[in-house]
């Protein structure tokens, strides 16, 4: 079975109550980083990045720039700036214009994230009331990455899973309850 | 390889040997993006396209630059920054009879305007010379006029309060229909022009240098060169100010620096925390 070597989860509206949900499922032993964009529209990411530590079974830190994506670790994508993914795992940022109305962007963070890993990527696309991701989705399965979208009727917001089947499809696309076990079901040996 | 990969090596190459420019130290990832972005800008059919153009259209480049460089940016953008250096800096900065301030990657000038608010209302604006430098020559063009768009002027009168202002950010500007042009007088010690982090060297001996959010575009080997450049160029207790989630930690040169305040990325040169720098 093909080794998987990062996730990425996008999410909007809606989005810290389902990272709430899903962050703690995941196995402590997980070897990869999972890296995260939610749009959260205020100035600091500190309050976000304090919640999710709260209950999450792996330590969850802000992405640090220049620094390598760590495994076993959750990175929170700071605000007002992009977060890409380089070549060589390291984390890079930007103050490019919006995309998708939005900065950071998760289109942006997943475009880089298929360009670093390939096929060794899982991008995980939930709530939201905004389109961002959808591109980002069809980025990932280009490359041959994994496509986990939360199912719409199971969403506080479907828009933008809802974008994410329509642009890309997916390969999963599960109630919000059944995601942490598939991350660990694709994720561990 | 792919392709994409390749066009885009083809790419910098034909930028270094056809017009003198060296993006082979920009981080790939924000590079090939701003790369695609040109490919639609020019309605271009490919990057190679776009290379073609390069070697064979007079006046291109200049167009490539301009979708290169990106030039975002905002009045007192983190306005706990501005406050700091006004507290913290400013003091230091007075006991010198002239003060020389680089302000490097400028953009379209909005923080040489917000740095050139607050030295005006801290009473040194007088000994005061801003060295405002950008390697795109149209947003040079764009920060001397100083006119911006209203609507993306929004937050700024409440930035600059943050920032400790102490009149109104009106003060400063006059607005017309959708825009709002800051007063010209705030660009008598304001030197604009153009000058390449990557190519050209030291021109002044600094007090303060402002370079916030363009290194993040730079791989380290070449943040490190930049730090150095700013080392050289700043006198002994000078002042460095970077974006506030820039990271150092990976460059030798920066070891000459030490924290003002780390948190703003406010350094100083033999600062807490620094080491001695063997040149
Ligand atoms: C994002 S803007 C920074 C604006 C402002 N300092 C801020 O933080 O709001 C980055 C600027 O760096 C400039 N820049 C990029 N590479 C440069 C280089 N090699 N030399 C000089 N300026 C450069 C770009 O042209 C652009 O205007």
């Amino acid at each position: 079975m093909k080794k998987r070597q990062a996730i990425v989860i996008g999410c909007s509206a809606g989005g810290l109550t389902a990272l709430q949900s899903v962050l703690p499922g995941l196995d402590a032993r997980l070897g990869v980083p999972i890296i995260i964009c939610c749009h959260t529209g205020s100035a600091d990411v500190t309050i976000l990045v304090d919640l999710l530590d709260r209950h999450a079974s792996l330590p969850v830190v802000e992405a640090s720039e220049r620094a390598p994506a760590d495994p076993g670790v959750i990175h929170v994508a700071p605000s007002g700036y992009h977060l890409m993914v380089e070549p060589n795992f390291h984390f890079s940022l930007s103050v490019d214009a919006k995309v998708a109305y939005a900065r950071p962007s998760i289109d942006v963070l997943f475009e880089t994230a298929a360009d670093a890993w390939h096929d060794g990527l899982i991008a995980v696309l939930l709530t939201g009331a905004n389109s961002d991701g959808a591109q980002g989705l069809v980025a990932v399965r280009r490359a041959g990455g994994f496509a986990l979208v939360q199912d719409p009727l199971t969403a506080e917001a479907d828009v933008m899973p809802l974008a994410g089947l329509e642009a890309a499809g997916a390969d999963a696309c599960l109630p919000l309850d059944a995601i942490a076990a598939k991350l660990n079901e694709l994720c561990l040996p | 390889m792919d392709v994409e990969d390749i066009e885009i090596q083809l790419f910098v190459r034909a930028m270094q040997l056809r017009h003198g420019y060296d993006f082979s130290e920009y981080a790939p990832a924000s590079l090939k993006r701003r790369v695609q972005q040109l490919v639609r800008t020019h309605d271009a059919s490919s990057i190679s396209e776009l290379n073609s153009r390069l070697l064979h259209e007079e006046g291109f480049v200049a167009r490539v630059i301009e979708g290169l460089s990106v030039p975002v940016s905002e009045m007192f953008r983190d306005p706990l920054v501005f406050r700091t250096l006004r507290d913290k800096v400013f003091p230091v900065l007075a006991s010198y009879p002239e003060i020389n301030i680089w302000q490097a990657g400028c953009a379209h000038g909005q923080e040489v305007y917000s740095l050139a608010i607050l030295l005006e209302e801290a009473g040194l604006y007088e000994r005061s010379r801003i060295y405002a430098t950008d390697f795109n020559d149209a947003a040079l063009a764009i920060a001397a006029d100083g006119i911006y768009a209203t609507r993306e002027a929004r937050d700024w009168s409440r930035n600059y309060i943050e920032a400790g202002g102490s009149h109104s950010l009106s003060d400063y500007y006059s607005a017309r229909y959708d825009f709002i042009k800051l007063d010209q007088r705030l660009r008598r010690n304001v030197t604009f022009f153009n000058h390449n982090l990557v190519t050209d060297e030291v021109f002044c001996e600094a007090h303060l240098i402002l370079c916030r959010n363009v290194l993040i575009y730079f791989t380290n080997t070449l943040q490190d060169r930049t730090l150095g450049l700013f080392r050289d160029s700043l006198v002994r207790g000078g002042f460095l100010c970077l974006g506030t989630r820039e990271n150092i930690d990976f460059s030798p040169a920066a070891a000459g620096f030490g924290d003002v305040d780390h948190a703003l990325r406010i350094y100083q040169v033999g600062g807490p925390g620094a080491r001695a720098l063997s040149r």
